[in-house]
């Protein structure tokens, strides 16, 4: 089973640098990110926590949250095939988008719903808004479709609850079918699943794919899991210390992954297919992106580490059809 | 389902009870449904009223609160005389009646130094201060709100901005500040006054005095604009720290990510999940209105015509040394227990406005599954 080769560009991200200018320094979360979503493939970036997948998804859309500040770079997004940097449009031309065309599922259903309101309310909100619908009549009736179709229990009843009378996982269908509610393109889910059960979680994973498949849409997914990755995904970028250092089809990355940290990941999820005795952290923290480490930012905790990883960056390279890493491994 | 709904009642209950039920029939005959879609909000609400009912400063406080309303409102009509009434004047007997002590012929808390009817002067005097706060309230509290919303949801520039000019209003005394704007303003309030029909008749009804004396509420018209000017820092500085609070939420984040517009965002989610700790404040400052506004006449003076509370205080506290105490009494209790009450009133809406008072209520109040049928359906 090969993954599908997509080549219809939806969103590229270029050059991206996101510094957050706190009190204790310029925290350096994002440097020289670029990337690129292709149109209907599921694309997933995984990392550890703070390495920058949060902030990577929010820029897409251009509401990294202050003090954050997107220094330079370009988000490209193919509107009909016609290239508009996200990050030059106005408030007023950025509302159009989000939402609309860009849907943003957060991490914790539990808040991310106004308390106030029914969640019917919430769903018709956005359509209103977007002029998806006519009024609210019609808006209630597409809201029990979309929470039918999220596979929501008994739907005429749940659009009259408000969010504290639902269970997590309603919740987060519930915040599901608003991201869907204006049928986006490209629907960003930022760790959908995981304040949810596990078994909540397969049933949630599967309905993302369904609607994929059934409406044609693009899916960034972040997560930190690796069995989602293998589960979910087409293509995988790997984020450490909010660089990419490696970049490939989903079974590339597991057969044959390139870059120690990329190893060093998969050896500490346990796999049941292999035998293995006991799981490996990677020994060390990950860095202050204060004083991010000077060369590689891996190589402090890197077996592999030699001189230059020290001294230079390294460059993202191609070592096989769509595979990219950034290490001097691989370098030469 | 119904087990778990019989309530341990007092008196009072049934009557909040009969009240919420009336309200519900009333909304229902317009919204069909309504009451069975809401049943859980409903339910809210009368538990807010058991909570209510179970402290009796809170009752002391609406009481003492809704009658200084509803005197306010029919205060003039009720008044045995008018304000303008003088017993010197209609029966010729100034001796008798030069500051007569409560009690004299008729004069039920006796009379001032121009022979009028005190507690005529204060049932008028009461509408008088029902509608300062009726004007100052809503119109420096939206100015606040606004003001806040902006500068907590917009941060940056603009919140420096606008804190920076409100830190201006906050760094003079309120009383102060609202004293050079009232006695600034109140030639040219008067001049607008005389120069329209509309105005002349609209003061007049809502003060409840004659139009020949729609001129001489100016003095008052004055104070409340200047106390529009004071009021709103105030219900800024707490809106933008609620909003700051409140901002930090994920579906704030979320509805921008959604794509809603700024001010939907503001007025539709912000606004509404900050407004508990604002209705609570706006309950309180309707005696610091009262007061305010009782004060400032009181130092203006001069409003002899018009029967405002702080301007009879001020009349008759040059009596006061020959022992002529009623003149300088009763308005006194008068603006005591209208400040009181609502301040009262206040202090217990805030538990009552809290979830966790009346889960603890509800706690308390259960009875234990009856077996014989609860009178709830």
């Amino acid at each position: 089973m090969s993954s599908p080769q997509f080549r219809e560009p939806l969103i590229e991200v270029k050059d991206l640098y996101v510094y957050f200018y706190t009190y204790a320094g310029v925290v350096k979360a994002i440097e020289d990110m670029t990337f690129t979503i292709y149109k209907g493939e599921k694309f997933c970036m995984v990392g550890e926590t703070g390495c920058g997948k949060s902030v990577t998804s929010r820029a897409l859309a251009n509401i990294v949250p202050s003090p954050g500040r997107i220094v330079k770079g370009k988000v490209i997004y193919y509107r009909d095939g016609k290239p508009i940097n996200i990050l030059e449009l106005s408030e007023e031309q950025l509302r159009e988008i989000r939402g609309k065309e860009i849907a943003y599922i957060v991490q914790d259903p539990s808040s991310a719903l106004d308390p106030l309101y029914t969640i019917g309310y919430q769903i018709v909100e956005t359509m209103i808004d977007h002029y998806t619908v006519k009024d609210w009549k019609e808006g209630y009736k597409r809201a029990v479709e979309l929470l039918r179709e999220v596979l929501m229990p008994d739907p005429e009843q749940r659009i009259k609850n408000y969010p504290h009378e639902l269970s997590g996982g309603q919740r987060q269908r519930a915040v599901i079918s608003i991201g869907l509610s204006n049928m986006p393109r490209l629907l960003i889910a930022d760790e959908p699943t995981s304040s949810l059960d596990v078994t909540v979680q397969a049933q949630l994973l599967e309905l993302l794919r369904r609607l994929v498949r059934e409406h044609g849409l693009t899916l960034f997914l972040i997560t930190h899991d690796m069995g989602v990755v293998a589960e979910m995904c087409d293509r995988v970028a790997v984020l450490y210390a909010g660089n990419i250092v490696e970049l490939a089809p989903v079974d590339e990355i597991f057969k044959n992954p390139k870059h120690p940290y990329t190893m060093g990941l998969l050896r500490a999820v346990p796999n049941p297919q292999a035998d293995i005795e006991k799981l490996e952290p990677i020994p060390g923290t990950i860095p202050n992106l204060i004083y991010p480490p000077p060369g590689c930012r891996f190589h402090p905790r890197c077996p592999f580490a030699r001189d230059v990883c020290k001294r230079e960056k390294p460059p993202l390279v191609e070592v096989g059809p769509g595979h990219y890493v950034r290490c001097w491994l691989h370098a030469e | 389902m119904s087990a778990e709904e019989v309530y341990e009642k007092k008196i009072l209950d049934r009557f909040s009870d009969a009240l919420i039920a009336f309200i519900v029939k009333i909304i229902t005959l317009f919204k069909k449904d309504w009451a069975k879609k809401n049943k859980s909000r409903i339910d809210e609400w009368r538990l807010m009223l058991y909570a209510l009912n179970r402290s009796p400063i809170g009752i002391a406080g609406l009481v003492l609160g809704l009658g200084f309303v509803i005197i306010g409102i029919i205060g003039p009509w009720i008044a045995p005389h008018s304000y303008d009434f003088s017993y010197i004047m209609a029966t010729g007997k100034f001796k008798e009646y030069y500051l007569a002590p409560p009690g004299t012929g008729g004069a039920l808390l006796g009379t001032d130094d121009l022979g009028r009817d005190l507690l005529s002067l204060l049932l008028y005097g009461a509408r008088v201060s029902l509608m300062a706060t009726v004007l100052v309230l809503p119109i420096g509290i939206t100015i606040g709100i606004i003001i806040g919303l902006v500068a907590g949801y917009y941060g940056g520039a603009v919140d420096e901005i606008l804190m920076r000019l409100t830190d201006v209003f906050l760094a003079f005394p309120g009383l102060i500040l609202a004293l050079a704007f009232s006695s600034a303003l109140t030639q040219r309030i008067a001049l607008a006054i005389a120069h329209s029909q509309f105005l002349t008749s609209l003061i007049s009804s809502l003060f409840g005095v004659k139009p020949v004396d729609a001129l001489n509420v100016a003095p008052v018209l004055s104070i409340i604009v200047a106390l529009w000017i004071v009021w709103w820092p105030g219900y800024a500085r707490m809106t933008r720290g609620l909003t700051l609070q409140e901002k930090n939420n994920v579906y704030v984040e979320a509805s921008k990510a959604l794509g809603l517009s700024s001010p939907a965002i503001m007025f539709r989610h912000i606004l509404p999940n900050i407004l508990g700790p604002i209705i609570v404040m706006m309950t309180l400052d309707i005696g610091g209105v009262i007061l305010t506004e009782a004060g400032l006449s009181f130092l203006m003076g001069a409003m002899v015509k018009i029967p405002d509370w702080g301007a009879i205080v001020q009349a008759g506290s040059q009596y006061l040394v020959q022992g002529k105490w009623w003149l300088v009494i009763f308005p006194g209790l008068a603006i005591l227990i209208s400040v009181l009450g609502w301040n009262l009133f206040g202090d217990s809406l805030r538990d009552i406005l809290d979830p966790r008072t009346r889960r603890s209520i509800e706690f308390k109040i259960k009875k234990k599954k009856k077996m014989e049928e609860g009178e709830e359906q």
